[in-house]
């Protein structure tokens, strides 16, 4: 499957819904995207993983340059995550320091920063 | 012994076909379904590493991927002709993002954590990561 990539706001944060599989071909598309929410002034993300079927560590590099971006306007990158495999990848990147994981939207946009 | 052998040249688009070739030979193999998802995440990590880094040291060189069934397991190599970097062990996984790029070593951290049993060698040219899974008894 391929990549599956939308958007909506939600108050001040938007949400992306990330579906299909993040890899080394498709990670670009997602790189994109977070540049150009972040281009248009949207500062607060947050990253809904539950439909991604496959993450490697390009995904996770784009992801981390996604924060990086937010951040430099003061921003935020929430992750919502409840696959065991995903979290598994997080722990052993020691990611898990260092993006917010949420078990469902509701309470990602409801985080307070 | 069966054997599967895959030459990719370096394009990003291959890995997928990596991932499903490795999954079909894992199936035929009687892997359990469990493990054959280990193999798809591990492979496809294995391979999006070997890519990249032939992709930006050695575009003409095609990488292998060698998945073999004996009687007691199922082993796959990921051989890469790329530069082999500094050994890991500095512990600090975030400063290995740097930009946009992501630092080889974190996918061998990964594949470390995906997989029990994993063998990464430096060969003469670049890196084989070599993993392996065990095979239930068959019945005839």
């Amino acid at each position: 499957m391929d990549l599956s990539l939308e958007d909506r706001t939600e108050g001040d944060r938007t949400v992306v819904v990330v579906g299909g599989e993040i890899d080394v071909y498709t990670a670009p598309k997602l790189r994109e995207k977070l540049i150009d929410l972040v281009s248009a002034g949207n500062y607060h993300l947050v990253v809904d993983m539950e439909a991604v079927e496959f993450l490697d560590s390009t995904g996770l590099g784009v992801l981390v340059g996604g924060l990086k971006r937010v951040r430099a306007h003061e921003g935020s990158l929430r992750l919502v995550c409840t696959q065991e495999r995903i979290l598994k990848i997080f722990r052993i990147t020691g990611l898990t320091k260092v993006f917010p994981i949420h078990a469902s939207v509701d309470e990602a946009v409801a985080a307070s920063d | 012994m069966a054997t599967v052998e895959l030459q990719l040249s370096p394009q990003p688009h291959h890995v997928r076909t990596a991932r499903l070739v490795g999954v079909a030979a894992a199936r035929r193999a009687g892997l359990p379904d469990e493990l054959v998802d280990e193999l798809r995440w591990a492979l496809g990590e294995a391979c999006s590493r070997a890519v990249a880094l032939h992709a930006a040291h050695a575009p003409d060189v095609p990488v292998r991927v060698l998945v073999r069934e004996d009687s007691t397991g199922l082993t796959v190599e990921v051989i890469d002709q790329g530069p082999q970097g500094p050994p890991s062990g500095d512990g600090d996984l975030e400063a290995l993002f740097e930009g946009d790029e992501v630092d080889p070593r974190v996918s061998l951290a990964v594949l470390g954590g995906l997989v029990d049993d994993i063998d990464i060698t430096a060969t003469a040219g670049g890196t084989t990561v070599r993993l392996r899974w065990p095979l239930p008894p068959r019945s005839v």
